[in-house]
């Protein structure tokens, strides 16, 4: 995104003899260089072999102790770890910055596998509210129901749950693909700005209000289209890619996707299409 | 925030003080200012039972004025006499704390015009009446108030409760869910979120006579639901209602002598997690609440927009 003018202003301020102190800390910025690679260091991230597994018992720990287990485990090397009682406990799996295959062997309460990069995680049971928020990167499948604002404001990664969702969900989403099996609330897609949504149900009313951008795909019936929110046409390569992306969620395989509606935001946005040209808006 | 829980066995009693203690306390995060139970008894359904309060607790983190034990020992006195007036007999009488009593009472007659008479004292509520219900709140966690007035031991069929974070109205037990639904017998309501029509609502209904005893916006729910209900429409049609006639956001259970219900608002903005078999009902804000009576592995989902549920003991 560097133009001219930026340079210019930059170029400007340095010879005023501004900018002249030496940048330190986390907030400085910096540009990669290969060579430069080991001194590059992704804080919180470990060697882990997937092939080293262990199991934890989080019945009677609090998601604190249990969450800092985890990255003592993955600090020895465990990159498969199974979580025994979750029992709906809020804020587990948090944070996670590495490769890793965790498993929970039951249900989560609020902001599981919240904030997280890279991992692969498969939920026996339910999730609460604002699973998966923050996401940047991984997997996230959980096999039966998601509480309200699932998959809040991901930016990358697949979040699947194979029962119902709640309402809001992929509120702000930023990118990265939301996968739903069963039905979804009401405000779905809610201010959504980038990514995708499928939802093979039913969906609530107020479909993908005030969204910016992205794409929401519904195999069901819609309660309501949101403000800015219009059907368009469901492409062929549209069909290849929910064929696809169902595949390998392992979710829906045999869904009739040719029957899918198509949802976009009807309002182009200021600067929305030069960010990002493959976000073609069909019903504008 | 706040936090609530219910749970409603079918066909069967249990332990429902100690298991919604459990609940409640699960949900403390959610708020401690006040805790609140609506215990549904297993009585012999003759005689009501009242309980009801003559003054405030004023310890710590209250907002109420001090007052001296001598003031709740004439109220009380005034009380007895308006229960000889109104033709009530007294069965039972327990004084739990200075300020909080529970009277079994042999009554028959017209429950609004009983409650004004009593509610008339000044400083005096009636937290409930029913032949098998009882409103227990006070300030604390779950945990304080079930120990301070022993209910872990009560047996019945259904319960709800709430842990209260203030945030609208005080720190007091007036202003404590839950509320009873007056003047209806063994109705009472918890809410969790903010209704931004109270005062409209509240100028109509007390128009047509109905009664406000806080300043709290979760009261509007047991009073509106009790103004439907002397209107002779059903509980669950009341509840229906209720999605439009109240303007905010919300989640609230009610509970009447055999029945217990839920109703979300159309944004689905308030949590709810349930879980639903042919024997139990159990609800709360969060499913940690559920899982302090239900350890093992159980199927529960969050309700969606709009949905009203009601369930029969």
């Amino acid at each position: 995104m560097a133009n001219l003018k930026t340079s210019e202003k930059k170029t400007k301020a340095q010879s005023m003899g501004l900018h002249s102190e030496v940048l330190t800390g986390k907030t400085q910025q910096k540009f990669f260089n290969p060579d430069e690679a080991e001194n590059f260091y992704y804080f919180g991230t470990y060697d882990v072999d997937f092939n080293k597994r262990t199991e934890i018992d989080v019945k009677n720990m609090e998601c604190r102790e249990a969450n800092k287990k985890i990255d003592e485990l993955m600090k020895d090397g465990y990159g498969t770890i199974v979580i025994k009682n979750p029992q709906g406990k809020h804020s587990l799996g948090v944070g996670i910055l590495n490769k890793l295959n965790l498993i929970f062997e039951g249900s989560l309460g609020y902001f599981g596998c919240g904030s997280m990069d890279g991992p692969i995680v498969r939920i026996n049971g339910r999730v609460g509210w604002s699973c998966a928020e923050n996401m940047m990167a991984g997997k996230v499948v959980i096999e039966k129901n998601a509480g309200s604002c699932f998959g809040a404001a991901i930016r990358g990664g697949d979040l699947i749950c194979k029962g119902s969702v709640g309402a809001r969900t992929g509120i702000d989403q930023k990118g990265g693909t939301i996968i739903v099996g069963g039905d979804a609330g009401a405000f779905t897609g809610f201010m959504m700005q980038r990514g995708r949504i499928i939802i093979l149900g039913d969906v609530g009313i107020n479909l993908g209000d005030s969204m910016y951008d992205g794409t929401i795909f519904v195999g069901g019936k819609i309660g309501s289209f949101g403000s800015d929110a219009v059907e368009t046409e469901l492409t062929d390569s549209d069909q290849d890619w929910l064929k696809r992306k169902l595949k390998v969620a392992e979710i829906g395989e045999n869904f009739d996707v040719s029957k899918m509606t198509k949802v976009v935001a009807g309002k182009k946005l200021w600067n929305y299409d030069a960010l990002e040209p493959t976000e073609k808006k069909g019903a504008i | 925030m706040c936090g609530i829980a219910g749970l409603i066995h079918r066909g069967n009693t249990s332990n429902v003080g100690f298991e919604l203690q459990g609940m409640l306390q699960a949900l403390k995060h959610r708020g401690e200012d006040s805790t609140g139970y609506a215990l549904y008894g297993k009585t012999d359904g003759q005689n009501f039972i009242m309980r009801f309060k003559v003054g405030e607790n004023v310890g710590e983190g209250s907002t109420s004025v001090m007052e001296d034990v001598s003031v709740y020992d004439e109220r009380k006195k005034i009380v007895d006499g308006y229960l000889s007036d109104l033709g009530a007999k007294i069965i039972k009488e327990e004084r739990i704390l200075p300020y909080s009593l529970r009277y079994e009472i042999e009554y028959n007659k017209d429950l609004m015009e009983f409650s004004q008479k009593i509610e008339s004292v000044p400083g005096v509520e009636i937290l409930s009446m029913g032949k098998s219900l009882e409103v227990i709140k006070d300030l604390g966690n779950a945990e304080a108030v079930c120990k301070r007035y022993n209910l872990d031991k009560l047996v019945g069929t259904h319960a709800i409760g709430h842990a209260r974070m203030a945030t609208e109205s005080g720190v007091d037990i007036k202003s404590a869910h839950p509320f009873w639904g007056y003047p209806f017998s063994d109705v009472s309501v918890v809410h969790n979120g903010q209704l931004t029509n109270y005062w409209n609502n509240r100028r109509v209904l007390e128009n047509k006579g109905m009664r406000f005893m806080s300043e709290c916006d979760s009261e509007l729910i047991a009073v509106y639901l009790a103004e439907k209900m002397r209107n002779g429409a059903t509980l669950e049609e009341g509840m229906k209602e209720s999605l439009a006639g109240l303007d905010g956001v919300f989640t609230y259970f009610v509970a009447t002598k055999d029945s217990l219900g839920m109703a979300k608002d159309t944004m689905a903005a308030k949590p709810l997690v349930l879980y639903e078999s042919d024997d139990l009902v159990a609800m709360g804000s969060e499913e940690i609440a559920i899982r302090s009576v239900l350890p093992q592995e159980i199927e529960t989902y969050d309700p969606f927009d709009g949905e009203v549920k009601v369930w029969q003991i």
